[in-house]
C-alpha cells in the first residue's frame, strides 16, 4: 500500500480531517516534519540514545565477567543483557545511524531538494522509534527477550506453554524485529527511488559520491534481506503462539531451516551495517588528504561485488551444524572470495592517503582508526572462513573479537568520524578538535583493551553466551583487562557526547565549507535551507564542489578559482552554485533563491500510521481482537487521510 | 523532487530511470515480496516429504481450487480492462471493471475460507503436522495479500465514484494493477507447487 499513498493526491485544498500542520520550526515541527535533514537528525539522535542503552547492557555483561564466577547478574539476567545488547546495537543503533547519515546526505550529495517520498521517509522513522520502544517495553510487560539476537530455534520457537524460554520476551523480539524490518524496507525503497530517480542534471551514476553509492547498495541489500527473516520470525511466532510445528523436530521439522533463513538475512545484514561506514570513510579520507579517492570505479564496483557476493556466504555461520563436506567447502570458498573486494577497498583507502597532504583532524583520525581496526577484524574473518579452524573458533570469544573489530572498530569508528566531519553542515558549528582527539585516543585504547584479549581467550576456548567461567583457566587476567577496557570505552563515549552537546551550544562557527571539501553538500549555505539548493545544480564532474573551487594551471598545480564560479576551465561547472555570484558565506536564499520553491508540507499521518502499526504489534502479543481492531481503524484512517492530503499544500 | 502531483500537469517528474517514482518504488517493493513468498514456498517444499499424518492427497479438492484459481486469473484480465478504461478516460467502464476485479478477488478469498474450513473439518489444523503448518501459513499470507488488494481497488472505485480520479490519475490504477497482477502470479506458482505437483 505504501507507494500508492504518496501517489494518490488531490488537487483541491478541501478541509481534511485534521488541520494540516504548518510549522516547520519549533518543538512540535519535529513530530510532523517531512524534511529529510530533520528526519536524518531524528534518526541520528534516537540511534545515539539506543547506543547508550546498548552500552549500558554491555557494561553489565563486562562487569559480570570481570572476575570468575561473577555474581552481578544471574544466568537469566545475563541472557537478557546479551540479547538486548546485540539486538539494540544491530537494529536500533547500527542500521538507524546509517539511515541517519543517508537521510541527511543523500539528497544533498545528488543535488536533490528532498527524497522521493518525504512522508514515507518519516513513516520509516516512526516505525523505527515505535519498534524500539515496543521491544524495550517488554521489560515491563512480562519478560525481556532472552534468546540471543539470532534467536535460534527450537529454543525460541518452543511453545509459550512449554516454558522453555520464560516470559513473553521471544514474542516481543520476533514481532519487534518484523516491525523494524518493515521500517527498514520503507526507508530502503525511498533511498533506491531517490538515488535512481532524483539526481540533479549531470549527476550520472559514476559521478555520485561514494557514500551515496554505498547507500544504494545497502538499500538493495535491505530490500532483499528483510523478507527471509520476516518469514522466519513469522514461523517462530506461530510456533510459539498458534501451535504450528515449523521447528519442532519431534514432528519431523528441521530446526536448521531457521538458521538458514536467519543467516540469509544475517550475513547481508553485516554488510548493511558496514557499507555505509565504508562510504563515510571514502568521503573523509580524500578531503583530509587533499586528493581524489584512489580508484573511484574500483571502490564502487567492489562495493557492488560485496553486495552480490554477500548472498552466497550465509552458511559460514553454520559450519558446526553438520552441513556436509560439499556445502562446507563451497561456503568456505565463497567466504574467502568475499574477502577480496573487501581487501581491495583497503588498498584504495591507503592509496588515497598515500602521498596526500594529510590533515589529522578528529574526523580523519577516526577514519584511519577504522582502516586499521577493520583490517584486523577482516583478517580474523578470513580465519573463520577456513572450516577446520572455524570449528575451533565458533561460539567462542574469538568470534566476539572478530565482529567487534568490524562493527565497533569499523562501523562505529566510521560513524563517529562522520559525525565530526558533517557536524558543521548540520549545525553550522565545528566540534571541538582537541576534545575530539582525546576521544579518539581514549576510544582506541579502550576498544583494543576490551576486544583484543578476546582473541586470546577465544582461541583458548572460552565460550560466548555463557554467564560465568571458572577460575584457574588462565582467563582471569584477560577478562579483567577487557572489563577495564569497557569502562575506558564508556569514558570515550561520554567525552564524545559532551563534545556533541558543548559544540552544539558553543562551538566555533564553521562557515559553509570548513574542510575545503569535494562533494555537493558543501556547496549549500549553512544552515542548509529547507529546499537545499536555491537552484538545482548542474553537475559537470565527479567531486563537483572541488572543481568549482579549483582548477589546474599549465604545470598541473592547483589554482583556486575566484569565488562564485568561473567562466574558464574545462573541469568547471557551467552553472554557478546557489545564488549567482554571491559568496558562499552569504546566508540562506542568497541571490533571491528559494522563493517560489514549494517544499512538501508537514503531516501528522506518518506518526498516526506508525501508531496503528504499533497497536497491531501489541495485538499480536496479547492475541487481542480489540487492539487489532483499533490498529486496523487507525491504519485505515491514516492511509486514507494520507492519500487525500496533497504532498505539497498549494501556497 | 517530491511527488508534487499537487501541480497538475502532464509533465513527467524528473526521473533517472524513465519510471515515475511511485512505479519504481512499486517494482522494488514487489521484488522484495518475491523473497517473502519465496521463503514460505521453500519451507513448504522442504517439509513436503517430512510431514507425517494427513497428506495433501487426503484433503485437496483440486477441481474446486482450480475453479477459484481460474477466477483469480480472470481478475487480472478485468484489471487490465480497468486500466485501459481510465487511460481512455472512460470512467464508467473503469468502475465496472474495478468492481468486477474486486468480485473475482472476493470469490477467490471466499473459496479459500471455504477450503480452510473443509480441511479443518477433515482434521487438518495449523498444529496437525508440518503440512498443515506450512500450508495454512503460506496460503493464508497470500490470502491476506489478496484482501489488501481488494481494499485498495475498492478505495480506487470509491475515489472514482466521487469523481476524484481523473484521466491523469491512471498511474494510480496502474500501480494497484501491478500489485494485483503480482499477487495473481504468485498464486500461479503456489497453485502449481502446492497443489498440482504430486507428492
Ligand atoms: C561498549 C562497547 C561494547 C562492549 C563492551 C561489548 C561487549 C560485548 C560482549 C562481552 C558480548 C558477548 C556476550 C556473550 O555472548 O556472552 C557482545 C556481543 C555482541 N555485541 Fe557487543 N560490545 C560493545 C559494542 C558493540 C557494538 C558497537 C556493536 C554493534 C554495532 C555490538 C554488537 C554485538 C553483537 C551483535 C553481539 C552478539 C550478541 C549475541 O551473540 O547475542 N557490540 N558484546
Ligand atoms: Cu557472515
Amino acid at each position: 500500500m505504501t507507494s500508492v499513498s504518496d501517489a494518490v493526491v488531490l488537487p483541491s485544498a478541501e478541509p481534511s480531517l485534521l488541520r494540516r500542520p504548518r510549522a516547520t520550526t519549533g518543538f512540535w515541527s519535529w513530530f510532523t516534519t517531512v524534511d529529510h535533514k530533520k528526519i536524518g537528525i531524528l534518526y541520528g539522535a534516537t540511534a545515539l540514545l539506543f547506543l547508550c542503552l546498548g552500552g549500558i547492557e554491555a557494561l553489565l555483561i563486562r562487569t559480570q565477567l570481570a572476575q570468575p564466577d561473577g555474581t552481578v547478574l544471574t544466568a537469566a539476567q545475563y541472557n537478557i543483557a546479551f540479547t538486548m545488547h546485540g539486538t539494540t546495537m544491530v537494529f536500533l543503533m547500527g542500521m538507524p545511524l546509517a539511515v541517519a547519515f543517508g537521510n541527511y546526505l543523500v539528497p544533498l550529495q545528488i543535488g536533490a531538494r528532498d527524497v522521493a517520498f518525504p512522508r514515507i521517509n518519516m513513516l520509516g522513522y516512526w516505525i523505527f522509534l515505535f519498534g524500539g520502544i515496543f521491544i524495550y517495553s517488554s521489560i515491563f510487560l512480562g519478560g525481556a527477550p532472552n534468546g540471543g539476537w539470532f534467536g535460534y530455534t527450537p529454543l525460541t520457537s518452543s511453545p509459550i506453554s512449554a516454558g522453555v524460554l520464560p516470559g513473553r520476551g521471544a514474542d516481543f523480539w520476533a514481532v519487534g524485529i518484523v516491525m523494524l524490518g518493515i521500517g527498514s524496507v520503507t526507508s530502503a525503497l525511498n533511498f533506491i527511488v531517490t538515488i535512481l530517480n532524483c539526481r540533479a542534471p549531470g549527476m550520472t551514476l559514476m559521478r555520485m559520491p561514494i557514500f551515496t553509492w554505498m547507500m544504494l547498495v545497502t538499500a538493495f541489500l535491505t530490500l532483499f534481506a528483510m523478507p527471509p527473516v520476516t518469514a522466519a520470525l513469522t514461523m517462530v511466532f506461530f510456533d510459539r503462539n498458534f501451535g504450528t510445528t515449523f521447528f519442532d523436530a519431534v514432528k519431523g521439522a528441521d530446526p536448521l531451516l531457521y538458521q538458514h533463513l536467519f543467516w540469509l538475512f544475517g550475513h547481508p545484514e553485516v554488510y548493511i551495517l558496514i557499507l555505509p561506514g565504508m562510504g563515510i570513510v571514502s568521503e573523509v579520507l580524500p578531503v583530509f588528504s587533499r586528493k581524489p579517492i584512489f580508484g573511484y570505479q574500483v571502490v564502487v564496483f567492489s562495493g557492488i561485488a560485496i553486495g552480490f557476493l554477500g548472498w552466497g556466504v550465509w552458511a559460514h555461520h553454520m559450519f558446526a551444524t553438520g552441513l556436509g563436506p560439499a556445502a562446507l567447502t563451497a561456503f568456505g570458498l565463497s567466504t574467502m572470495l568475499i574477502a577480496i573486494p573487501t581487501g581491495v577497498k583497503i588498498f584504495n583507502w591507503l592509496g588515497t592517503v598515500w602521498g596526500g597532504s594529510v590533515r589529522f583532524s578528529a574526523a580523519m583520525l577516526f577514519c584511519l582508526g577504522f582502516i586499521a581496526q577493520f583490517t584486523i577484524g577482516g583478517l580474523s574473518g578470513v580465519l573463520h572462513a577456513v572450516v577446520p579452524s572455524d570449528t575451533q573458533q565458533t561460539d567462542t570469544y574469538f568470534v566476539i573479537a572478530h565482529f567487534h573489530y568490524v562493527l565497533f572498530g569499523g562501523l562505529l569508528f566510521a560513524m563517529v568520524g562522520g559525525i565530526f566531519y558533517w557536524f558543521p553542515k548540520m549545525t553550522g558549528r565545528l566540534m571541538d578538535e582537541k576534545l575530539g582527539k582525546w576521544t579518539f585516543w581514549t576510544m582506541v585504547l579502550g576498544f583494543n583493551l576490551t576486544f583484543f584479549p578476546m582473541h586470546i581467550v577465544g582461541l583458548e576456548g572460552m565460550p560466548r553466551r555463557t554467564y560465568r567461567y571458572g577460575s584457574g583457566l588462565g582467563w582471569d587476567v584477560p577478562n579483567m583487562i577487557e572489563t577495564v577496557g569497557a569502562y575506558v570505552l564508556s569514558i570515550a563515549v561520554l567525552l564524545f557526547v559532551v563534545n556533541l552537546i558543548v559544540s552544539f551550544r558553543r562551538g566555533q562557527p564553521s562557515g559553509d565549507d570548513p574542510w575545503d571539501a569535494r562533494t555537493l553538500e558543501w556547496t549549500t549555505p549553512n544552515p542548509v535551507p529547507e529546499y537545499n539548493f536555491a537552484e538545482v545544480p548542474v553537475v559537470a564532474s565527479r567531486d563537483e564542489a572541488w572543481h568549482r573551487k579549483y582548477t589546474e594551471d599549465a604545470e598541473g598545480h592547483l589554482v583556486r578559482l575566484p569565488r562564485g564560479g568561473a567562466d574558464s576551465g574545462t573541469a568547471v561547472a557551467t552553472e554557478p552554485v546557489s545564488g549567482k555570484g554571491a559568496p558562499p558565506a552569504e546566508q540562506g536564499g542568497g541571490g533571491g533563491g528559494g522563493h517560489g520553491i514549494h517544499m512538501p508540507s508537514p503531516s501528522y499521518y506518518p506518526m498516526i500510521l506508525g501508531a496503528g502499526i504499533l497497536a497491531f504489534a501489541y495485538a499480536a502479543i496479547y492475541h487481542s481482537l480489540l487492539l487489532c481492531t483499533v490498529g486496523a481503524i487507525v491504519v485505515l484512517f491514516a492511509v486514507y487521510a494520507w492519500m487525500l492530503e496533497p504532498g505539497t499544500e498549494p501556497a | 523532487m517530491t511527488t508534487e502531483i499537487a501541480v497538475r500537469t502532464d509533465e513527467p517528474e524528473p526521473s533517472g530511470t524513465g519510471l515515475t517514482n511511485a512505479k519504481l518504488a512499486m517494482w522494488a517493493f514487489l521484488a522484495s515480496e518475491c523473497l517473502l513468498f519465496g521463503a514460505f514456498i521453500s519451507t513448504f517444499l522442504l517439509y513436503r516429504r517430512r510431514s507425517e499424518g494427513l497428506t495433501p492427497r487426503d484433503v485437496y479438492n483440486i477441481p474446486f481450487t482450480s475453479a477459484t484459481s481460474f477466477i483469480l486469473l480472470m481478475s487480472s484480465l478485468t484489471m487490465v480492462l480497468a486500466l485501459a478504461a481510465i487511460q481512455r478516460g472512460d470512467h464508467r467502464r473503469l468502475r465496472v471493471w474495478l468492481i468486477a476485479t474486486c468480485l473475482f478477488g472476493l470469490t477467490f478469498v471466499a473459496g479459500q475460507v471455504f477450503e480452510f474450513t473443509e480441511f479443518y473439518r477433515e482434521g487438518l489444523k495449523l498444529s496437525t503436522n508440518l503440512f498443515g503448518s506450512s500450508f495454512f501459513v503460506l496460503t493464508g499470507i497470500h490470502g491476506a495479500h489478496v484482501t489488501v488488494g481488494i481494499i485498495w481497488l475498492l478505495s480506487l472505485w470509491g475515489l472514482s465514484s466521487q469523481g476524484r480520479l481523473t484521466k491523469l490519475d491512471s498511474e494510480k490504477v496502474e500501480i494497484a494493477g501491478l500489485y494485483w497482477h503480482f499477487v495473481d502470479v504468485v498464486w500461479i506458482v503456489i497453485f502449481t507447487v502446492v497443489y498440482l505437483i504430486p507428492q
